[in-house]
């Protein structure tokens, strides 16, 4: 009796060395390996997140008391810069995408390596050299324009390095797009045999769609901010008021990247939850093909919308009235999503482990975000809530509570699969109620305070604010040992964890067919696919078999 | 035929496959580019709405026929990377592959020397935007718009021949050194995908900056 079919017949087991067997630091830094890609980004990516935690920690200290007694107004604002920049570029967006989508795309269809080796090992360098320019900037006294590096006080008043830290994220920018183009061509040319388009996970749906983002999106950024960069060098450029340029055209040309990042920020997160809920409610995916189209529908709407963030910004009114209708209009493939994900969930076997408490944590917190966005979408609303707590609640909810936690469910789901070793149950479930509890906690009262009228990016704020900043502030500490608990774990699990075998949650993609850890080249007899994803089969049906 | 060492590079299993990849990542690239050059064409549209006489007025202060000669060449060095992908494709004597190239080379080594002329004349002129901007019958600073836009949009074409420059010397001696015809055939054609792309920009450029305000 078996619980599940997966995708392909399962690889013998393993004889040769698997793909961690070298271990010097030049076997390390000039591999091509996508599996050890998605590891060294994994570490890197790591790293930034606690540097951005810190800058965090800093800033939710200051804002226990109405006033400022850590920190002057302008550190303030450097901090809330160098989380958000560090944050958004150099952990979150190659987050899922870079990390999990480099050590599972390749497996997943079957292949032994992405489409272009060297390529995908090139991105992990630019976007080293761009996290260095940008951490260079901050040790030499910081940048204080926020993450958006509006115009222009970015281009002619702001104090630090802006120059360093836009073009730290060009340089990025750059490793972003080879990622996008290498994951299209792979999933294009490098499928298995019998793997058509709609027996993808739809992990790979959703990287694909993220894909697309990363590189039409991502070079609009890019030459946004040379364009920022030359203006503040020769103080001539198109956004320069002074001279006759237009300062809102850079938010136009900024939020056409930044918001379909937006969505290289959640459709990846998505996929992961897709795949866990599936797994542990052991059933096929509800309206599998719907699922897969709303992920291309949230990538191409998420281009039209941009306006949004210009409702008070002197647009027209007419064209405010259109992106708001637009934005409206997203919110169809995401709540698509989130009911067929629970209609999966619904009459399954639910097998309450690790990564699936991660994934019904971005589920409800999505959902929040994703409901909060609707008020911001409507026009006279956003007048009211501009520039106020509101905002930031609701896309730490999308950002944080979605994008994280699958990002954490992912990691924990495929765990197993990327070192061979179990990590301990009760702790990892430990961590995710901490991190749900907290995070609820954090950014909750941040809808109130928004909603009464309290401003982002001041650390001074009126006294009757005090009480639910002090609030988040416990959150953020609650949350911030929920964060560090996996790090304790799962390092602790390389060592003395279990072996995970080839398939512990009896999962049916192709990369739980081969061993865990994999070989180098992923699998030793070439997969031919015969199944449709999700070949879960519900206990009662396989009791009766 | 095809020489023994010749394999398609990992992880591809056949010539075809490779060949289907790359082409398929080089037009994804080039997508990529055009959403780079996207926000300049849009300034450029911004200002040209904004100011209309102004941009008339400094477009007359291009050399159209240093600009005229250099399309030509441009669209010529089109040309002759089209042959030479063609020789590579049907696997000929690299000596064919070698001498297209060259000429490409050449045509566009021409293009960025007229270009360095071009720039050397305007600045000279005291067209280089910034303090000591000047140009008779225009608002100044509409007029210094334009120019930021002049240089900055040829600028970063010129980048991109700059580049399209080096990578031909790159091939002329790959396709001397290689035995691997077809993987080097492969390479090839991605050259001449970039290369047509960088002259089509220019195609786009140049009635942008130069044919404006010459019509009456
Ligand atoms: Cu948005």
């Amino acid at each position: 009796m078996s619980i599940s079919t997966p995708q392909a017949e399962m690889q013998p087991p393993l004889e040769g060395p698997d793909y961690l067997h070298e271990h010097s630091v030049r076997s390390w830094l000039l591999t091509t390996d996508h599996k050890r890609i998605g590891i060294l980004y994994l570490v890197s990516i790591t790293l930034f997140f606690l540097i951005g935690g810190v800058a965090v920690t800093m800033m939710r200290m200051e804002l226990l008391t109405p006033q400022g007694d850590l920190f002057a107004s302008s550190t303030y604002n450097k901090l809330f810069t160098m989380h958000g920049v560090i944050m958004v570029w150099f952990f979150l967006i190659p987050s899922v995408p870079s990390v999990l989508g480099n050590f599972l795309l390749p497996m997943m269809l079957g292949a032994r390596d992405v489409a272009f080796p060297r390529l995908n090992l090139l991105s992990w360098y630019l976007f080293m050299a761009g996290a260095a320019l940008a951490l260079w900037a901050i040790i030499h006294g910081g940048v204080d324009t926020g993450w958006t590096f509006y115009t222009p006080y970015s281009s002619t008043y702001a104090n630090g390095h802006v120059i360093a830290m836009v073009m730290g994220v060009f340089i990025a920018g750059f490793g972003s797009i080879i990622t996008g183009l290498n994951f299209i061509v792979t999933t294009h040319k490098l499928r298995a045999p019998g793997l058509i388009w709609f027996r993808l996970p739809l992990f790979v749906w959703s990287l694909y769609a993220t894909s697309i983002i990363l590189v039409l999106a991502t070079p609009v950024l890019a030459i946004t901010l040379v364009l920022v960069a030359l203006e503040r060098a020769f103080g001539i450029g198109i956004f320069n008021p002074a001279i006759g340029g237009d300062p809102l055209l850079f938010q136009h040309l900024f939020w056409f990247y930044s918001h379909p990042a937006v969505y290289i920020m959640i459709l990846p997160g998505m996929g992961v939850t897709s795949e866990i809920i599936a797994c542990f409610a052991r059933k096929q995916v509800f309206g599998y093909r719907i699922v897969a189209y709303a992920s291309i529908a949230i990538a191409v709407l998420g281009f039209l919308v941009w306006g949004h963030h210009m409702f008070v910004s002197s647009q027209s009114i007419y064209a405010g009235m259109i992106f708001s209708l637009l934005s409206f209009l997203v919110s169809i493939p995401s709540a698509i999503k989130v009911f067929n994900w629970t209609a999966t969930l619904y009459r399954g076997s639910i097998w309450f482990q690790t990564p699936l408490l991660y994934a019904l944590g971005f589920l409800g917190l999505f959902t929040i975000g994703g409901l909060t966005g609707l008020f911001l979408a409507a026009l006279a609303v956003d007048v009211h809530l501009t520039d106020t707590y509101f905002v930031v609640a609701h896309f730490h909810y999308i950002m944080v509570g979605g994008m994280v936690m699958a990002y954490l469910g992912g990691l924990h789901f495929w765990w197993p699969k990327i070192t061979g070793k179990l990590y301990p149950e009760w702790p990892a479930k430990l961590s995710a109620l901490f991190i749900f509890g907290g995070f609820n906690l954090t950014f909750f009262p941040q809808f109130i305070l928004g909603y009464l009228g309290m401003p982002r990016r001041y650390h001074i704020y009126a006294p009757e604010f005090q009480t639910l900043n002090v609030l988040s502030s416990a959150g953020a500490s609650i949350l911030a040992v929920g964060y560090l608990l996996p790090l304790v774990y799962l390092l602790w699990s390389l060592r003395y964890g279990r072996d995970a075998g080839p398939n512990p949650w009896q999962a049916t993609g192709l990369e739980w067919t081969t061993a865990s850890p994999p070989p180098e080249e992923n699998f030793t007899i070439a997969p031919v696919v015969t199944e449709d994803p999700y070949n879960y089969h519900p206990t009662e049906e396989a009791a009766d078999a | 035929m095809s020489h023994p060492s010749d394999s398609t590079a990992p992880p591809f299993t056949s010539f075809s496959q490779q060949r289907e990849a790359a082409t398929l990542g080089m037009w994804g690239f080039l997508g990529m580019e055009v959403l780079f050059f996207g926000p300049m064409f849009l300034g450029y549209i911004v200002f040209r709405i904004n100011f209309p006489d102004a941009f008339m007025t400094a477009s007359r202060h291009t050399l159209i026929l240093a600009g005229g000669v250099n399309t030509a060449l441009l669209l010529i060095s089109s040309f002759t990377m089209a042959l030479a992908v063609r020789s590579a494709n049907l696997l000929e004597d690299s000596a064919k592959v070698v001498r297209s190239l060259l000429v490409t080379l050449l045509l566009g080594g021409a293009f960025v020397g007229i270009k360095c002329f071009e720039y050397s004349h305007e600045i000279h002129e005291g067209l280089l935007p910034g303090a000591s901007f000047h140009l008779d019958g225009a608002d100044p600073q509409q007029a210094q718009m334009f120019f930021y836009l002049y240089f900055l949009m040829t600028g970063m074409h010129l980048l991109h021949v700059i580049i399209g420059l080096g990578l031909i010397a790159v091939f002329i001696l790959r396709a001397k050194l290689t035995v691997r015809k077809e993987r080097f055939s492969i390479a090839m054609e991605q050259l001449g995908l970039y290369w047509h792309f960088v002259d089509l920009v220019w195609v786009f450029l140049f009635p942008l900056i130069y044919l404006g305000g010459r019509a009456a």
